[in-house]
């Protein structure tokens, strides 16, 4: 970490991941992991430039009640009960100006079985002229639980703070501890996590793709891929005794080994995927009718996504190339000489095509892995210790970032950043060059995660 | 002419109250309760609202309806509306921006009502426990019929759960 004066603070070039406060410094944190700080003012700090800060900064006023001077952005965050006789303080939607604009509220409670979120379209006939996202439902004060505790029993709170990536984010706060605390991971523990990391990635994948399909009126790919993700879970369960793993992955190692026939499982898994999965793609590709729904909806041009530095799916289907897995010293991917796709399309066929690329991918690091599973320990002692770290994974979605400040072995500082922060502006943008009904399919080919950025 | 009839009115007083005859409306409940059973069978509408969870429930809650778990071959569905549901499944703890939201849902659905807390925090706010920015579990907003326990519930153990309220009201 580098504390930094006002114009470097303000002068930094790379791509921001994120942006938080603690009782005295602001902190920004750069592609590729490059952490600066600037000392709080009057419990306010200079705003970012970057557009993904706005959320950031937004976070860290209804958390903390720090002010970013000279934002333009204001509008709560998580907090929807500010004002003293516990009125709602957001302010008034801005509707999108012109003759015959009308509103369409949806949510808190949406028709389907998701997060709560509330959307508001200023619409003209069936255009989408603008969408505004306010988000904070899934509030449940997670970053504040964590404080005080160690990093073995904060676990758990990392585990839920998105639940279908509750590995990576898992992975990307034991990452953080062990940083923090200087603790070596033996090679079996680094081995099992990316094995978990890589079916979690499967699981969510077969799962979304089907439901894409499934928002576009197409049953049978929804139905397959279901099954798919279904079998994928019930090897997980019988791998490691918990259908999501959630809980497995700790500070200094995991939790439990590998369970005796689970390899067996997993791997019967995957070749029932692999083998059904070419004949889903042509179906995906084949259908008029279902790429007619996908291809130009949606749209994320590559310079949007670049500016506000998208990871995962979102921005690997428009251009970008980030993979936190690539990030030198994140074992065991440093020799599986990882391919990750790019396309730059940026609609919802392309986010799909690059989320097929990625199952391909995974499946053989899977094997790969299981195939030389290292003879070693798979934890070490509980961490003491002080300190300071930060800690990635990429999950599903995208990379996760954990930072964690320990003090005499528990934590005295706690900030997290999922992948759907950066993308949630990003489906505000999408939602806007299409119609009203395909929103559903926009939304779910993003899905980004409610809990995942409402902390 | 009007007046004549106003003032008749006036002059005969309050009519009697009509009251059915308690006979019929006895065997007309039983009856219906009958043919309703066996017309409707075991069939529930479910409305679920997550009120705070970490999106673990809902991909199980989802699982239910694949083709393994197949929950409509039970005459059981889920429903966008809640003016269609017989069933509140509330997922998540009760988060402190979402009590209003349920709230409403609730008042939304006819009467009468089974209100479920599935997973653990809806059953008593989970590892959130204590969090200010929750006020615990679905019973901090609303009384609750059923607990689906699991962190996250099964697939497996959210249809049992849902097929013994069915036994219950059989």
């Amino acid at each position: 970490m580098i504390f930094v004066n006002e114009q470097d603070w303000l002068g930094q070039a790379a791509p921001l991941i994120a942006l938080w406060t603690d009782a005295e410094h602001a902190y920004a944190l750069y592609q590729p992991g490059r952490l600066v700080a600037i000392p709080l003012v009057d419990g306010a700090y200079p705003t970012l430039e970057p557009p993904g800060a706005a959320w950031f900064q937004r976070l860290a006023h209804d958390l903390n009640g720090h002010v970013a001077t000279g934002a333009a952005d204001t509008r709560p965050a998580i907090e929807h009960l500010r004002a003293a006789d516990g009125t709602a303080a957001w302010p008034d939607f801005a509707v999108a100006p012109g003759e015959g604009v009308h509103q369409v509220a949806v949510g808190p409670v949406h028709a389907a079985i998701i997060e709560p979120g509330h959307f508001r379209f200023s619409v003209l006939g069936e255009q989408v002229l603008k969408l505004e996202a306010r988000l904070g439902y899934a509030h449940k004060g997670t970053l504040a639980l964590m404080l005080g505790k160690s990093p073995r029993l904060a676990a758990r709170f990392a585990a839920r703070v998105s639940g279908d990536a509750t590995v990576a984010h898992a992975i990307a706060f034991a990452h953080a501890a062990e940083a923090a605390l200087g603790v070596d991971v033996p090679p079996r523990a680094r081995a099992l996590r990316a094995v978990m990391a890589e079916l979690e990635r499967l699981a969510n994948h077969a799962g979304d793709i089907g439901a894409v399909a499934g928002d576009a009126g197409f049953a049978f790919l929804d139905a397959r891929f279901a099954v798919h993700r279904e079998t994928i879970c019930a090897a997980a369960q019988a791998a490691f005794g918990h259908r999501l793993m959630m809980d497995i992955v700790i500070p200094g190692g995991i939790a439990g080994d590998i369970l005796s026939g689970g390899d067996a499982e997993v791997l019967a898994a995957l070749a029932a995927l692999e083998a059904e999965l070419p004949a889903l793609r042509r179906v995906f590709e084949d259908y008029a009718s279902l790429q007619d729904r996908l291809v130009g909806t949606g749209v994320i041009p590559p310079d949007l996504a670049a500016a506000y530095g998208a990871g995962g799916y979102v921005g690997r289907a428009s251009g970008q190339h980030a993979d936190a897995r690539l990030t030198p010293g994140y074992a065991p991917y440093e020799g599986i000489e990882l391919a990750v796709p790019v396309e730059t399309d940026g609609d919802v066929a392309a986010r799909i095509r690059v989320r097929l690329a990625e199952m391909s991918e995974s499946l053989r690091i899977v094997r790969l892995l299981l195939a030389e599973l290292p003879d070693t320990p798979i934890a070490v002692a509980p961490l003491m210790g002080t300190g300071m770290g930060l800690g990635v994974a990429e999950s599903f979605r995208g990379p996760v970032w954990h930072w964690l400040a320990v003090t005499a072995g528990s934590i005295t500082g706690a900030f997290i950043a999922d992948a759907s922060t950066l993308h949630w502006p990003l489906l505000e943008h999408a939602s806007k060059t299409g119609i009203l009904a395909d929103f559903p399919l926009i939304n779910k080919s993003i899905n980004a995660s409610y809990s995942g950025v409402d902390l | 002419m009007v007046w004549k009839t106003v003032a008749r009115h006036m002059m005969a007083g309050h009519a009697p109250a009509r009251v059915p005859d308690a006979a019929i409306t006895q065997s007309l409940r039983e009856r219906l309760a009958a043919a309703g059973a066996a017309k409707l069978g075991r069939s529930l509408a479910i409305r679920h609202v997550a009120a705070g969870s970490c999106n673990g429930c809902e991909l199980e809650l989802r699982a239910t309806q694949n083709l393994i778990y197949d929950l409509t071959q039970y005459g059981l569905v889920f429903t966008p509306s809640p003016r269609h549901a017989d069933v509140l499944l509330i997922t998540g703890v009760a988060g402190r921006n979402m009590v209003e939201a349920v709230r409403q849902t609730r008042a939304a659905m006819p009467d009468p009502v089974f209100v479920i807390a599935a997973g653990d925090c809806a059953v008593d706010g989970g590892v959130f426990k204590g969090s200010p920015a929750i006020t615990g579990g679905a019973e901090s907003i609303l009384p609750v019929d059923l607990i689906i326990a699991g962190c996250p519930p099964t697939p497996g153990q959210i249809v049992d759960g849902l097929l013994a309220l069915l036994e219950a009201h059989a």
